[in-house]
């Protein structure tokens, strides 16, 4: 840690990990009612036991995304942050908020939520990923541009990088794209189409800029390769990102009521979505192999490789698998989406998060480079734990996946949704394995701050 | 990378690709548009039906089921439910006293919460959804189970 003011990341990123530890409980009660139906009914139905597991997910990112930004544009910029205090005011404007919402979510039923937060004079609020009471919505606005000014006139008044400038870029796109979550038209093809415009631009648009950045500056710090080289490999990776991703919306556009001409772009530009993410895996290694320094944490390294092949595998092979349009017509809305989206957030988002927080968190805790060997072979641990176990997930959920699409909508005679779902209830009970595992690498994680402290020298 | 191929040239590449595709999405989104009412029947929105998306909003159904596939992944496709429960012969009677007989109850199954929905409520969901199955959806879903 250079400038003192970094240390505003460190709440974000306790938050972030605390978050996350909650969502991983929620999403291991809903896989247990996917073959206990009734398990914790009518306490947590599934939707509300999803909608905290998705919107614990994206909270808990944004959490991570601010605290990388928080710590990363001070040592970007040189200078110290333009104001520290408003920083730790919208964490916990943002993290009340946030808690608020999601007790709401399991305290009082859905529809009382909508009415007591006044839905009726702006209805938002129903939509995935999107259930939010529309004040909360207005409170993430609220909090970004806060944020924005923050790191705004930080940047200002500073070097101006590369880095630090796409990042500012994905973080304004995300803010701005989020203002489409407040339309809503009755007209539901037209509320699906713009729908989108917040969902696939968020995760397969603005936020890879977010990655890419904190990435580039991840392997900069680690691997002590040249700046311009790196920063040059950033440029070309998000701009195949924008070039294949914006135009690859249309792979949500084939069923939805869209002209069929989405068919022919959604199809071709999605096919090439692959490109910059294996561009990120070539980068990563490249840089790593051409490294300056032996940097003592490891974990961190891993991470930080693991995210680019994760992305890769979640974001580009998994979602190829079903984005040309004669495929998606059968696996359109199936447990191959649930795997693609496992793997694709685990790899591309939890993982640069991790890389960040396995970077900083020893800095901002005046550890130096690392938290110690003991600490470290634990944090290592949870990585292969965490990794293995998602893959695990993935591939139980392609084969749910493959035989739910063959039994319902291929075979001879298609078999009704629930018919189907007794009988891949197999692969369902081994993912819900995998998760325990998974949950067993994030506690070895979170523990791995508890581990001992010996000091190891930070390279200059 | 070579050393011609300069940072300031990848820049370039980031700047024009990404405005260029940008303007694309926009002219393809203004055809969309245009295209829209061809194919969504919006005439056929209804006051009633507008309340029928409400009640689907307000009740999370998104939550357990898929629309158009999209959705939760936990309970039968609904695009289509209106026509795979009869149709003009009693779909809407069907989605209504489905509702209304929820839970099932069973040990073991997954259950649907009784949302307790007034008749006018229970009506402007059927309609609603009997307006869903009539959306130009490119021949979505292959067959009648969704």
């Amino acid at each position: 840690m250079v400038y003192q003011s970094q240390a505003v990341a460190k709440p974000y990123f306790i938050a972030a990990l605390g978050l996350f530890a909650g969502q991983i409980v929620f999403g291991l009660i809903m896989g247990l009612q996917y073959v206990i139906g009734d398990f914790l009914f009518p306490y947590i139905p599934f939707n509300v036991a999803r909608m905290v597991h998705t919107n614990l997910l994206i909270v808990w990112l944004l959490f991570g995304f601010m605290g990388a930004t928080y710590y990363l544009v001070p040592e970007e910029s040189e200078t110290e942050l333009y104001s520290p205090r408003l920083a730790l005011i919208l964490f916990w404007t943002f993290l009340v908020a946030g808690t608020l919402t999601i007790l709401g979510y399991l305290m009082v039923p859905y529809a009382a939520l909508a009415k007591l937060t006044g839905n009726d004079l702006l209805p938002t609020m129903g939509r995935e990923f999107l259930e939010q009471p529309t004040l909360t919505k207005a409170g993430i606005v609220v909090v970004c541009l806060g944020f924005l000014f923050n790191i705004g006139m930080t940047l200002l008044k500073g070097r101006k990088t590369a880095i630090s400038l796409i990042l500012l870029g994905g973080l304004t796109g995300l803010a701005l794209l989020f203002l489409f979550s407040f339309y809503n038209p009755t007209n539901l093809v037209l509320d699906k189409f713009f729908w989108w415009w917040v969902v696939h631009l968020w995760v397969e648009g603005v936020w890879e800029l977010i990655l890419g950045a904190i990435l580039a500056f991840l392997l900069i710090k680690i691997t002590g390769v040249d700046r311009e080289v790196i920063e040059k490999w950033l440029y070309i990776i998000i701009a195949m990102t924008l070039i294949t991703g914006i135009v690859g919306t249309g792979h949500h556009y084939f069923w939805i009521g869209t002209p069929e001409f989405w068919q022919w772009w959604g199809s071709i530009f999605s096919a090439l979505e692959p490109v910059p993410f294996f561009m990120m895996v070539v980068f990563a290694f490249n840089m790593v192999n051409r490294r300056r320094r032996n940097h003592p944490n490891k974990a961190a390294t891993l991470w930080a490789l693991g995210t680019a092949v994760m992305a890769f595998l979640g974001a580009g092979v998994w979602g190829f698998m079903h984005t040309l349009s004669p495929v998606n017509y059968y696996t359109h809305g199936t447990q191959i989406t649930a795997a693609h989206g496992h793997l694709s957030f685990f790899g591309a988002y939890v993982m640069i998060v991790l890389a960040m927080i396995s970077y900083a968190m020893p800095l901002l805790r005046g550890h130096g480079a690392t938290s110690g060997e003991r600490s470290q072979r634990l944090e290592m641990l949870s990585f292969w734990l965490m990794t293995i176990s998602m893959i695990a997930i993935t591939l139980f959920l392609t084969g749910a996946g493959i035989l739910q699409v063959f039994l319902q909508r291929m075979a001879s005679a298609p078999m009704p949704f629930m018919d189907t779902q007794s009988q891949i209830a197999l692969f369902y009970w081994l993912r819900e394995g995998a998760g325990v595992f998974f949950l067993v690498g994030l506690v070895l994680y979170l523990a791995s701050f508890f581990a001992d402290r010996e000091r190891v020298a930070a390279p200059v | 990378m070579k050393e011609k191929f300069t940072k300031t040239m990848a820049r370039n590449i980031f700047l024009g690709g990404s405005l260029f595709f940008i303007l694309l999405f926009l002219a393809l989104t203004v055809g969309t548009v245009r295209a829209l009412p061809q194919r969504d029947h919006r005439e056929n929105i209804t006051p009633i039906v507008a309340l029928g998306k409400r009640v689907w909003e307000d009740n999370n159904c998104i939550g357990c089921h898929t629309l158009l596939g999209e959705g939760a992944y936990f309970a039968p496709e609904l695009g289509n439910v209106y026509t795979r429960r009869g149709g003009a012969n009693g779909g809407k009677e069907f989605i209504k006293g489905w509702i209304q007989s929820m839970p099932s109850g069973v040990t073991g199954r997954r259950q649907m919460p009784n949302f307790k929905l007034s008749e006018q409520e229970l009506d402007a969901v059927a309609e609603f959804l009997k307006w869903t199955s009539e959306i130009n959806s490119a021949k979505w879903p292959p067959n009648i189970e969704g």
